[in-house]
């Protein structure tokens, strides 16, 4: 048996926990910095073991169930919740020589799997009941309903240029130009449905802390909490790498600049998309539900079909066509 | 589909309700079908307890009822005995008086408009408005020794007089907040705090008045009323300032307002700096306070809209009855009326624009 086959997503699945528990400091400290305070900087240099320090006391805390919570469910929906998170991670292309799983119909993997994290965050709303869960987790399942749509619209056009749902295809069709000056439009629309997908802010409705107390996860602590949590820093690696490949060209250089190995391109990509989300959160307030549900439905859809419609316009006209 | 109305019961202990504030709400999905404020929780029984205290000893006690503008408070309490007493303050406790008033007023909208950007859902803005807050408290505790508590005027006077060194640093100061003013909007004024703010909880200028409100609250639906310029105490009718009314009476006209009497008490601080003479801060004042038998009423302009303090005197050195007309209470009564009907997103959104401080809706 082939050892990087049977010890290759060991190593992904440390370097995903890696990423989060960096991502959480890293998150914090740019919030910092753009707030004027230093942001977490007491345990360990730079502030570096701030999360193991949280984690840790995350482990320690009493597993409280509510009296009058669905037990069962109440357990199950973090794992649900968690599972399709590390799951999409299996598609991805890191590079031309890392792909764990090259599926034909990568993609649609993809957007099939990462939904059933909605019904963990259903059911935990619902199994804790409490009124503010509740309301918590209808307004995420009403929000990811709505931009699983035009998220999934509006790749519709990059599958077209490319005549296939192969992730590795996706990024060679790339090498010359990305997808993000044909598809603008498209990536416009994805990015943003990217962040209702989300719950990042602006689009946090669900997990509103200043309305909502926490969203669907109050009545949640310990290890589970730490499962949620972890389920939505894992998602915001999984989706920014979604987007580097679909868009900004995966591992493909930039410049021409081939002696960075590809893989390094693919991660410098996915953590500038990580930062823009980090910035977003540290700059906007958050949009109102009715006013997200308008966006979705009648703005994003209909440019999401206006882009379909010109991919495939564009296709057929000379001299332009190379780049669809 | 058979839906069914729920109860959900907001606070006390809620991170938007600013303190124990509790709200019981009656929800169809997220629309608010009825709203019911219940306060209480912070009561103390000021009013009770000031009728055994004497004049001096009751000047800490305001401090704790509104904590965000706890020198209007000292003021007010400080003015009536003044009023009751006939008593001629000298002129540079008034300067001095009109400069901490301000600089209180700026320190209280930075701490609104920071929580309410914290209400709606961006984090930023909060910490840079309590940055800059700080330079304020830190001012006060160099004049006084206390950060929130100032307990700072006494009945004829102040306690402590002003530095060279303090008054420039406040026009240091002032210079910043100045600068700084441009930069609270390049943080707020997005196309999504609009959203959410305007022609959200609106009312027009008769439902104003007839609940009431005053202070920016009221001025926000375009009457123009401001005790500073309307019923001048103290020495405000020597400068120049405009009072800032909109006419749109929502949630966005009340952030304007605020944002816009920043920048009138800097005005109003920049012309005292100027003009504040030297002298005495104390006026002859008898050591035992017994004001004559009678009774007086004198509001103030508080950040949050009219403060008033009534007081009766039977000639004793306590006062036989005294009442504080709190804004923040006043403000509040319109709560049930506008909530009617928003969902529960814009309920922080409204409660937060009134601006209320929790000590002083229940004193």
């Amino acid at each position: 048996m082939d050892p990087l086959k049977f010890l290759g997503p060991v190593i992904v699945l440390a370097g995903i926990l890696g990423f989060v528990t960096y991502a959480i400091l890293f998150e914090r400290k740019i919030l910092g910095w753009m707030q004027s305070r230093p942001g977490p900087n007491q345990l360990g240099p730079w502030g570096m073991l701030q999360t193991v320090a949280d984690v840790l006391k995350l482990w320690m805390k009493e597993d409280t169930i509510p009296n009058n919570a669905d037990r069962p469910l109440f357990k199950m929906a973090p794992v649900i919740a968690f599972v399709p998170s590390f799951a999409v991670i299996a598609v991805i292309p890191f590079s031309p020589s890392i792909v764990f799983a090259d599926l034909g119909v990568g993609l649609l993997y993809f957007i099939a799997i990462s939904g059933i994290t909605t019904i963990g965050i259903l059911v935990g709303g619902w199994a804790s009941n409490n009124k503010y869960a509740l309301i918590g987790s209808m307004r995420s399942v009403a929000q990811m309903i709505s931009y699983e749509i035009p998220l999934v619209l509006s790749i519709v056009g990059v599958i077209l240029a490319v005549g296939s749902l192969n992730m590795s295809d996706i990024v060679l069709k790339q090498e010359k130009m990305w997808f993000i000056v044909p598809q603008f439009l498209g990536f416009v629309v994805f990015f943003i449905a990217m962040l209702a997908e989300l719950a990042r802010t602006p689009f946090d409705l669900p997990e509103a802390e200043s309305e909502l107390v926490a969203g669907y996860f109050v009545e949640y602590s310990g290890f589970r909490f730490a499962f949620f949590m972890l389920a939505e820093y894992v998602y915001v690696f999984a989706m920014s790498a979604l987007t580097t490949i679909l868009f900004l060209g995966g591992w493909n250089p930039l410049f021409g600049l081939t002696f960075i190995p590809p893989i390094i391109w693919f991660l410098l990509k996915v953590f500038f998309l990580v930062f823009v989300i980090i910035w977003l959160r540290g700059s906007l307030p958050r949009v109102r539900l009715d006013q997200l549900m308008q966006m979705g439905w009648k703005v994003l859809l209909p440019l999401s079909l206006v882009n379909i419609f010109l991919s495939a316009l564009l296709k057929e006209v000379p001299f332009i066509q190379a780049f669809f | 589909m058979r839906t069914e109305e729920m109860i959900l019961n907001m606070g006390p202990q809620h991170p938007s309700t600013h303190g124990v504030f509790r709200v019981i709400l009656r929800i169809d999905g997220e629309i608010i079908r009825e709203a019911k404020p219940v306060i209480g929780y912070l009561h103390r029984g000021t009013e009770k307890l000031a009728e055994n205290l004497t004049y001096t000893q009751i000047i800490p006690y305001t401090d704790r009822m509104d904590y965000l503008s706890a020198m209007i408070n000292n003021y007010a309490v400080v003015h009536a005995v003044e009023k009751l007493m006939g008593l001629e303050i000298p002129e540079r406790a008034e300067y001095l008086r009109v400069i901490v008033m301000e600089l209180n007023r700026i320190a209280s909208h930075q701490v609104w408009f920071g929580t309410y950007l914290l209400d709606i859902g961006a984090m930023s803005p909060f910490l840079y408005a309590f940055r800059d807050r700080e330079k304020i408290i830190e001012l006060f505790n160099e004049l006084c020794g206390a950060r929130l508590t100032y307990n700072y005027m006494r009945v004829g006077g102040l306690k402590w007089d002003a530095t060279k060194e303090w008054l420039d640093k406040v026009r240091d100061l002032i210079a910043y907040l100045r600068k700084q003013h441009k930069e609270y909007y390049d943080l707020i004024d997005n196309e999504i705090f609009r959203s959410r703010t305007k022609g959200i909880g609106r009312y027009d200028k008769e439902t104003a008045l007839s609940f009431g409100l005053s202070g920016p609250c009221l001025r926000s639906a375009g009457v123009p009323y401001d005790l500073r310029k309307d019923r001048p105490y103290s020495i405000y009718d020597r400068f120049d300032f405009e009072v800032v009314t909109r006419d749109e009476g929502d949630c966005y006209a009340r952030f304007e307002v605020r944002m816009e009497e920043i920048l009138q008490s800097i005005n109003i601080i920049e012309q005292a700096l100027d003009n504040i003479p030297d002298g005495p801060i104390m006026a002859k004042v008898p050591r035992i306070i017994r004001p004559p038998e009678g009774e007086v009423y004198v509001p103030v302009e508080n950040p949050r809209g009219e403060l008033g303090v009534h007081i009766v005197s039977k000639g004793k050195d306590t006062p036989w009855r005294i009442h504080w007309r709190r804004p923040s209470f006043n403000n509040l009564q319109i709560l049930p009326h506008l909530l009617e009907g928003e969902n529960v997103a814009n309920l922080v959104a409204i409660l937060g624009a009134i601006d209320i401080v929790l000590g002083d809706v229940d004193a």
